[in-house]
Formats: C-alpha cells, structure tokens, sequence
C-alpha cells in the first residue's frame, strides 16, 4: 500500500468548502489521549469515564474481538464501497474538551465557544433559544456537554442523558441492554466501536410513559484527526413511546474522519420507538477530498406489538455504511425503514435496511429513495428475512432511484429470504430521472431550473420527509438543495 | 403586443423543421384561434412560444412589446406574463398543487420586483379560484396531476392560469378529450378571464370549443405556414369542409 | 483509484485433486494422439484446466456473493470421473423420455459425446450446419474459464461438443434439438462436460432446444457450456429444458453476445438435479438488441436449484426483460439472483426484471435477490421480486364453485406457470412440458401444508 492511499492524507492541498456551511471548526482547548489503539488506551478510555469493573471487561473483550477479525483482515468488503485502506493505529480515539474535564453541571458551566458552536448549527441548547418541545443531548467529539429539558423529563419517569452519566447512575440499566442488540461480536465496526466508545445518547421510557417531547441528540466532530465512537441506546418500556432525533455534522477537514457509531433500540411489549436522523457529515471536497467515513451499526429489536421506526436523510459523509434494522422478534411487531439518501461529486453511499422477521403476523415497511449526482455511487442493499416460524409475516419494499447526470451510478441490491410460505413479500423498484417534460412544466409556470429541479427532486422524496417530525423535515428539504447545488441547473 | 415574424423551427439536434415562416401579430385582448390538421405544427407552435427545449428557433423572431423573448428560458417567459395550458400535463410526484402555484407565484412576483403574496392571502386567491374553475378540491390534496383524469387535468391547468393571471394565454388543444362538461368549464374559464389586457392564442384541430369561446382571428396551420386567416366565420367553414383543400394545395 | 476493497476471493483445495488431474492427463494424452482438434481447443484445455486447478470449487463462501446461497460442499466431496460414455442407449429408450419428432432436427449426446451409434433424427436444414466444436474459430471466446470453476471444468475437458453454424439470411428453418442424455451408470460418479457453440448468422431466423436428460438414476455431474454469438437483425430462440435426474448435479453456463438489432429470447423449464444452477450472461453489445430472460422452475423434496441470471447494458437503446416464477414445495430451496448492469453511455436502455415465487410448504426457502447496477442516467429500469403462497380468495372462489381443493390448487399452480409456458410458440414442445408439470403436481401438492385444510 502507497502512503497516499493511507486514511491520512499528507499532502497540502486547497479545500473547496463552497456549500458546506457546517464546515467552521470550534477552537477548544482538547485533551487527546495517543493516537492509536491497544489495550492501554481501552483502559483509558474506560478510566476517564470512571467506569465499572464489568463495563472494562466489556470492553476488552470486544477489543480482543476486533483485533481478531483485524488479524484476520475481516472488515466488510462486500459493500460497492471504494475507500482507502483505513489506518487504525493513526487515529485518536479519544479526544475531550479540556475544560470538560470535570463534566458540566449547568448550562452556566459550558465554554462560551461552545455554545456558539451549537448557536451556528442552530442547535436550541441555551435556554432562551431552545426550539420548543426539543430535548436536546449534544455530543461533541464523542463528549456529551448538555442535556436540556432534564426536570421535565424526569418527572415522568424518563432518563434522558449522556451515556456516560447513564453508566454512573443507571448502571442496572446499561448492564441489562448495551450489547443486547448489537453484540460487541456483530460485526468489525462494532466491535470497534464496543471497545472505545466515548459518549452518546441514553433514553429510557418507563412503562406506559409517552414522552412529551422529542428527544434529540446532535452529534459533531471537531478535533481533526479524530474518530468519532458514539453509542446510542434507547429502550422503550412496555406500552411506551419515544421519538428521537438525531442530527451530525462535522468541520471541513482535508484528511478523512473516522466515524463508527452504534444505536441499539428495544421496544418492549407495546413500545414504540421513532427514530429520524439526519445525516450532514462533512462530504469532501467536489473533487472528493477529505469527509467522514461513516460506518455504522443501527439496530432495533421488537417486543410483542411493539414498532420501531427508522427514518433517514443523509445527505453527508465521503462514505455511508449503514443498515438500520429491525429484529422483529415480538408477535404483531411492526418495523419501518424509510430512507433519503444522496450521492453528489465522489460521495458513495452504501445504505439499506435489514428486516428479520421471527415473531408472528410481523409486519415491515421499506421507502428507500437515493439520488445520485455528480460521480456520486449510491447503492441500496437490503435484507429482508422470514424465518420459518414468522406465519403470515408480510413486507413491503419500495425502492427507487433517481439519476442527476450521466457520470453517476444508482444500484440496488435486494436479498429477499424466505423460509415461511404463509408469508407475502413484495419487492418493487425503479430508476428514473428528472424528465425533461416535468421540467419544461413547471418553468413554463415561472419556477427557475434549479428550483425546478429541487422541488421535482423533493417531491419525488416526499414520501420519506413527510415521516420526519415538522421542523426536521424542513431541515431535510434545505439540506437536500444545498448538498444538490452544483449538479442541477 | 405578442408579435412572431417568419418563425421557423426545428426539432432540437435534428434538421427536420416544423415550423416554417410564420407571422403572426395579437393584440391586447385579442383571442386568436389557430386551427390546422394532424402534424400541422400547432402543437409546436405553441411550445415555441412557451421556449420548449425540445425545439430550437432556426430563424425569424417571437417579440413580446417589442422585446425578443427567443433567447429566454421558460421562467423568464412565465415572468413576462406568458401561460402555456399544456395538452398533457406532466405529472410531478410528491409537489401539491398548492405548494406548486405558490413557488410559481412567488417567482413571477419576486421577478418583477413585487411583493410576494403572504401564505394568508395567497390561499384565499387559490380557494376561490378552485371553487371558480370546479376542479374537486380533493385532488388538490395529492401530488400534482398523479392520478387525474384527462379533464382534471385541464381543469388544473385552468386553475393554474387564474392563479397566475397572465397577460397572454397559449392553449395547447386544451379541448381534446374532454367531455361537454370539462369542455364548458374550459370555455367558462377563458371567458372570463378575457379582457382588453389580456391576449389568448387557442390552438385546436376541432372548432368545439370555438362555439364556446368566440375567436377574433382565427388562423389554419398546414405543414409548418399560415394559409389562411380570417374571422370566426372561417372556423366554422374549416369544420364545414374539413382540411382536406388546404392539405391538397399545400 | 486501485480497487482496494474488491472481494478476495479465496482459492479452494480440491478434495479429490488426483482424480480429477489423472482422468485430465488421460484424456488429454489422448487427444494428441488422435491430433484432430485446434490449437485454440488444446490452448483452452490447459488454461480451463489450470484455472480449475488454482480456483477450485467455491466450497468457501464467505465474501463470495456469487455462492451465497448454494452449497458445493457436497460436490467437492465426490470423485466424480471422467471417461468414455455407456453403450447400448437406443434411440427409442430416449424417444420414451423426450420428444424427437420429424418437424425437428435432433442431434444426441450421450454422456457428453455425440454418439455416433445414434443417427441424428430428422431432416438436415439447408443453412444449418453442424460440426465439430473443436474447429469453431471463437471457441471460449464468450466461455473461457472466467473464473469459474465450472466452466474451468469444461474447458478443460473438451471435447468433440457441437458446432451450429447457422448462414445469413436464413428466414426459416427447423428447430434444432439438441439432447444430451446421461446415464450416470457405469462409471460410478460420472461428469460430463458439453459444449454448444452456436454463431447465427446476420439476418438469420432459428430455433435452439436444449434437453437435458438422465436415463438412470444414481448421480452424475453434469456441466453444459453453451456459447452463442448473434449477427446484426439475426433472432434466436432459445428454449432450455432441465430434466435431469433427482439424484443429479447440473452446473450450466449459457454466454449470450448479441449484435445490432438482435433478438435473443428464451425459455427455460427446469426441475431436475439434486443440486443445479444456471448461470446466463446476456451482452447486448450492439444498439437496439433487444433479451429476454424467461424461466419457470419448480423444486420439490431437498431439491437446490440456483439461477444466475444477468443481463450487461453496454451500448444504447437495447431492451431487456428477466421474468422468472418458481413453484417450491417440501423442503426445497430456489435462488434467484438477477443482475441487470447499465454501463455508462447505455442510454435509452429499457430494462425489467421479475422474479415471483410461489411457496407450497413450511420446509422449503426461496432466497431472491434481483439487482441493478445503473451507470447511465436517461433509461427506464424496473425490477421486482415477490414471494407467497396460493391465493386463498381464489382458492375459496374455486372450491364455492364446486371445485375440490386438490384440483383447485392444481389449476392455480398451473395458472401460475402458464404464464411463462404460454410463450412457447413450438406446440409439441409445451405440450411436452405441461404434461411434464402435470406429471410433477402430485409432489409438488403432496407436500404442500399451506394452506390449512380442504
């Protein structure tokens, strides 16, 4: 392997940040642990958080697990991805605002630059600026900085925090589900991600409980050189219900960065989880410089009638690897998967779902829509399993493509397993392009080809947007138009 | 006011001309009919006008008050005022109507240096023009024309040019296909849209809807030239005699 | 940018290594003797065979798509041998099994070599020639090994095969049926590796059927190639019929290339082999070619059966349509992988692919997996896959018209697979092949536990 193939990437160059207004960098003090990764620094890790005897162990033991699928030179390859070999040994994987440290107590105590960050990625974390009926937990460089709407929560039962003050004062908790969805052994970035995760979200809604407002979490990466390890966990109780959102961007960066979260969901008997995310990692460059790789492992797993729901647009990162899926192991379990995601200059999305029907009468739902622009790759891969004991197990899949220029590539790539005959499955798709006619159309009416396009392209989207709460789905229909600029018009 | 002098035009990246020198003057508040058989150009004609790309002006010009429009997109055309009621609507998924006309709305007055209509008052225009033009509000809930019917279709067109109130109103064979109902409604449309302001070039193969909306000029288009203009009488001598004599001279 | 993250795909060892290298020694020690073939079928012997060598079978199948879903375990495991076909197959013991009526031109291998003791029946056509596949010019050119240890093998072990060379201009001609019949007898665990080469000549009509047959039980291994190369406004029609015997291994390779203006359709039937798989590539290589890829299949008991089905959008406006239907009962297991590629500048290309599948029992898997892979922006492509069981409301309707359950499945069964048996414009030939469902509904019914109780 040449040098220049290595994840970072030495040489100057110029970096064309037109259009990525996300790409300011926040100029905070940091504590960075070494970079590379062995077990010291694990251990680290696992110290810094003050964490329990088990909870290192875990951790270890999912080390021991990724350096043997590294050895054995077991990361995923069978995704229509094409990325240079990822140097794990020169990365960071820890970095944490110095000043955090000792972890703040109010909002009093955050780092002015801080909260300005947040301000610029309109972030309603102050108080004052909070969007209304938002609960916000942001996480910056793998660190958790604030949670708002805390009493609120509380009141009802409902635990909302970072997950490291979860692992202190919830520890029953995390004992009981962190691993129960995605074991450390699922796959190489989990695993990964099972040994050096630093922060992320924690929600638990108690039995019966409807959570007033919706949870939402921000992530960010700063620190250049850094990866970014998060681990999300939301258990819905019994009959309850949860909708939580989830929002990333990251600095413009020449070298690439490194980004493998984990959200594991359990819903329950009569849980419902809703979870929206919003993918606006940093890209790279037009001529496909730099951005995040994004690798990540999302998964729920359903209790009787209990449903979860996963809806995305992702619009960022240089690469995306990721499956959001269901397990629907309760009878009369439902699981959704709805899906915008989009491919302009070199981007390469490999994004799909995987539902595995085990319990009865499950029922599970696909909306993917990718477009793909530019010399942008973007490939729907999907699973859909019925295992023999699944009677009368139904799904839909509806999956299209949407072709912006001749330089692109739009592909799909269903697997359709089915092992109960009681079951019925439908898998339909289609490739298509924004038509000539359906422009003419509308700039006959006075619309500018450029907007033209954007609100044919929206349209065209629509049935994924209109599953994001409100002032989400307006953020998805401005995200898709700026990361389209350029390759319409 | 909307002025086309020796007009040729060709399908785009091809030689075949379709319009071959065509003049043509219409003045404010004038309608004008131009009628012509199958693979005339009219359909063309009015697609010119409109700045479809599918076709490109080889010679000759189209002015409007006296400034050429050839160059311009179709937006920038719509902002003059220009409306094309198109024969076959596209369909556009997942784009209301309502969200459609407001967008087009918003262009046309933030173009001309007006002030854009508030959300307020731009739905009472467009819940009265829907009551006006009858179309079933209930289609106004889905995508824009997915899953209308033919007449809904033009319907919505009508919808679309009282929303926007142009100054000159191209009708691309809005008559065909539809039932006496839909073709009523139409000419109910037109009507009273009609005013010395406003200018309407109505391009059909059948005199039908000329029964309804009287023309001042009424104009035949046989292989790509005007062979005969003259008032509305000559629309009725055209469904009379059919376009057999202008077919056989040309 | 270097394709770093490629699958690797791992070479296999092959189990019995010295069986296979002694029976290929033996047989190409042989052929040198006789001297008769090209240096092209010599040059493609050895690379078949070193290819076969190195690669092995795919018994590993981590990280190989191409094997996801089927098992060669089982195939690895077994000697299976090469050598000179059995003796004493007549014609009418053949005639029993399959059609060979006079309005076709029928041509017979045993064992994988055209027997000689077996006249061809039927009349010759004028424009049709048939020879040896030795001499054919582009021989491997669309099959050469490709790693893949199938076509590897039968590189390696070709013989004298068949080449239809068909004229230009020719407008009609008579259905050329090919048989190749396997008695799996004995030689123990025998394979054979026949090759089809078939070049139809520019403006030229013709007709191509294709029989695969077992006379005993037992196993064997069989490894069809068959390679077709298509001249400007020519059309062939391909129908492909698999009735290989149930204790049987059927691992076939059907390269299509197709130029201007070109036509390629065909049907295939299968519902033999224990293990079976075919594996069709269609390039339409010249513009307005159009391809059409229709198939049934029905699996019972433990059958496996695997279709590979791909179709390679390399010029504009070419058609191409992937419509597949299986009918799986007991504890049978289909696969369908369609795979339709667009490359870039292949506009206008207008391209569906279908797969739908009827499962009859608890026990039995359909894994189904139609893909796309688009690099051109200005083309229409569909695709779908669906998997249930017989309609209940229609089976309510029948039986509320007096029609008992059994015979109402039946005809839903049937109606299912009409679709695709319909198109089979040669009379004798889907009459032969809807007797051949007839014959297989009572194992198909017996075991399907469906649909609750009659």
């Amino acid at each position: 392997m040449t040098t220049q193939d290595r994840l970072t990437i030495s040489r100057e160059s110029k970096l064309d940040d037109a259009g990525y207004k996300w790409g300011f960098s926040t100029d905070v003090e940091m504590e960075l642990a070494p970079k590379g990764l062995n077990e010291q620094i694990v251990q680290l890790i696992s110290s810094k958080k003050n964490e329990p005897e088990w909870l290192l162990d875990w951790r270890l033991k999912a080390f021991d697990y990724w350096r043997k699928l590294h050895r054995e030179d077991s990361e995923p390859r069978w995704a229509k991805l094409r990325y240079p070999e990822i140097d794990y040994q020169d990365i960071y994987y820890y970095a944490a605002p110095k000043s955090f440290d000792d972890a703040p107590k109010s909002l009093d105590e955050v780092d002015p630059e801080m909260l300005e960050t947040f301000d610029k990625l309109g972030i309603p974390l102050h108080e004052r600026e909070r969007l209304a009926g938002v609960a916000v937990d942001a996480v910056f460089d793998s660190v958790s900085v604030a949670t708002t709407y805390g009493e609120q929560l509380e009141e009802r039962g409902i635990i909302f925090c970072s997950f490291s003050e979860a692992v202190q004062n919830h520890p029953e908790l995390i004992k009981k589900y962190l691993g129960s969805v995605v074991p450390y052994t699922d796959n190489f970035f989990a695993a990964l991600n099972s040994a050096v995760f630093s922060d992320g979200s924690f929600a638990y809604i108690p039995p019966g409980v409807r959570c007033p407002v919706e949870l939402m979490t921000y992530f960010r990466i700063n620190t250049e050189g850094s990866g970014q390890f998060e681990r999300t966990l939301i258990v819905a109780d019994e009959g309850a219900y949860v909708s939580y959102l989830e929002g990333c961007t990251a600095p413009i960066r020449r070298t690439s960065q490194l980004h493998a979260a984990v959200v594991e969901l359990v819903a329950l008997d009569r849980g419902e989880i809703k979870y929206s995310t919003i993918q606006n990692w940093y890209p790279g460059t037009k001529d496909g410089e730099g951005g995040v790789y994004n690798f990540v492992t999302k998964r729920g797993m359903t209790g009787d009638d209990a449903k979860i729901s996963w809806t995305q647009v992702e619009t960022g990162s240089a690469i995306t690897w990721k499956y959001p899926s269901v397990i629907l192991r309760g009878d009369n379990s439902v699981g959704e998967f709805y899906s915008v995601a989009l491919a302009n200059n070199y981007q390469q999305a490999d994004t799909g779902t995987k539902m595995i029907h085990i319990g009865k009468n499950t029922k599970s739902t696909i909306v993917s829509k990718g477009i793909s622009a530019g010399h942008g790759e973007n490939t729907y891969r999907g699973g859909v399993k019925i295992l023999p004991g699944a009677e009368n197990a139904t799904n839909h899949t509806q999956c299209d493509s949407l072709l912006v220029g001749d330089q692109c590539g739009a592909h799909t790539v269903p697997y359709i397993e089915v092992r109960n005959p009681t079951a019925r499955l439908e898998h339909e798709a289609s490739t298509s392009k924004v038509s000539d006619e359906q422009l003419f159309y509308l700039m006959s009416r006075g619309i500018s080809e450029e907007d033209a396009h954007h609100m044919i392209i929206t349209g065209w989207s629509r049935d994924v947007i209109k599953e994001l709460p409100f002032e989400f789905a307006l953020e998805a229909g401005q995200l898709l138009k700026v990361s389209l600029e350029g390759a319409v018009g | 006011m909307l002025k086309i002098e020796n007009l040729h035009a060709a399908v785009t990246d091809s030689d075949e001309e379709i319009l071959k020198g065509i003049d043509l003057e219409v003045n404010a508040g004038e309608v004008h009919a131009i009628m012509g058989p199958n693979g005339s150009g009219k359909s063309t004609l009015a697609s010119v006008l409109m700045g479809k790309p599918t076709y490109t002006v080889t010679e000759g010009d189209i002015t409007v008050d006296g400034d050429s429009i050839v160059e311009m997109m179709p937006d920038e055309r719509a902002h003059l005022g220009m409306f094309l009621a198109m024969q076959y609507p596209s369909e556009v998924p997942g784009v209301r109507p309502w969200q459609f006309l407001k967008a087009a709305r918003d262009a046309r007055d933030g173009a001309n240096g007006e002030k854009k209509m508030s959300v307020r008052a731009f739905s009472k225009l467009f819940d009265e023009k829907v009551e006006e033009v009858g179309i079933n509000p209930d289609l106004m809930r889905r995508s824009l024309n997915e899953g209308f019917s033919g007449g809904e279709k033009k319907r919505n067109e009508m919808l679309q040019m009282a929303v926007l109130e142009p100054r000159i109103a191209i009708m691309d064979e809005t008559d065909s296909g539809l039932d006496i109902d839909a073709l009523q409604a139409v000419a109910d449309g037109v009507n009273q849209m009609r005013s010395p302001s406003r200018s309407f070039v109505i391009v059909t193969h059948y005199q039908r809807l000329l029964h309804y909306v009287r023309p001042d000029v009424v104009h035949v288009l046989v292989n790509g030239r005007i062979v005969e203009t003259g008032n509305a009488k000559l629309a009725e001598k055209v469904e009379a005699t059919g376009y057999r004599d202008y077919v056989a001279v040309n | 940018m270097m394709t770093l993250n490629a699958s690797k795909i791992e070479p296999n060892p092959i189990r019995h290594a010295d069986v296979y290298r002694n029976d290929w020694d033996s047989f190409v020690a042989n052929q040198s003797r006789n001297g008769s073939a090209s240096d092209r079928a010599h040059e493609l012997r050895r690379v078949g065979w070193e290819e076969f060598n190195r690669i092995g079978f795919p018994i590993n199948r981590r990280g190989n798509e191409l094997w996801k879903y089927t098992d060669l375990r089982q195939i690895d495991r077994m000697p299976f041998r090469f050598g000179a076909p059995s003796s004493g197959i007549s014609l009418e013991a053949i005639a029993k099994m399959v059609p060979l009526p006079r309005e076709w031109q029928n041509v017979v291998f045993v064992d994988g070599v055209r027997d000689p003791s077996i006249a061809d029946s039927g009349s010759q056509s004028d424009g049709l020639t048939l020879r040896d596949v030795t001499a054919y010019e582009q021989l491997g050119a669309l099959a050469g090994c490709e790693s893949n240890a199938f076509v590897s093998l039968n590189s390696a072990f070709l013989d004298d095969g068949l080449m239809v060379d068909i004229d230009h201009d020719v407008e009609s001609i008579k259905p050329l049926h090919v048989v190749f019949v396997s008695t799996g007898s004995d030689l123990g665990q025998r394979a054979v590796y026949p090759r089809i080469a078939v070049s139809v000549g520019r403006g030229s009509h013709a007709t191509l059927i294709e029989t695969h047959v077992s006379m005993a039980d037992g196993s064997h291994l069989s490894v069809p190639v068959v390679e077709i190369s298509m001249g400007q406004q020519s059309t062939l029609r391909h129908y492909r019929v698999q009735l290989d015997g149930e204790d049987s291994y059927h691992f076939a390779t059907t390269r299509v290339k197709q130029g201007e203006d070109s036509r390629y359709r065909s049907t295939s039937f299968s519902m033999g082999s224990s293990i079976g798989r075919h594996d069709v590539l269609t390039m339409l290589d010249g513009e307005h070619a159009e391809s059409t890829l229709h198939g049934v299949y029905m699996t019972t008991n433990r059958q496996h059966q695997d279709f590979e089905i791909s179709t390679t959008h390399s010029v504009p406006h070419g058609t191409s349509d992937q419509y597949y239907k299986g009918i799986l009962s007991g504890r049978s297991r289909a696969v369908f992988s369609g795979k339709i590629t667009v490359e870039r500048g292949a506009q206008k290309t207008d391209a569906n692919q279908k797969d739908l599948n009827l499962l009859l029992s608890h026990g039995a898997e359909v894994d189904t997996k139609p893909s796309l892979e688009i690099y051109a922006d200005d083309v229409k492509c569909a695709h779908g896959a669906t998997a249930g069981h017989v309609d209940e409301d229609t089976l309510f309707y029948l039986q509320s018209r007096g029609v008992d359950y059994d015979t109402a499945q039946a005809m839903l069964i049937r109606g299912f697979a009409a679709e695709i048996l319909d198109e089979i414009e040669d009379e004798l030939l889907r009459t032969f092949l809807e007797d051949k469902l007839d014959e297989l509904m009572p194992a198909l019914q017996q075991a399907s536990d469906t649909i609750g109780t009659a």
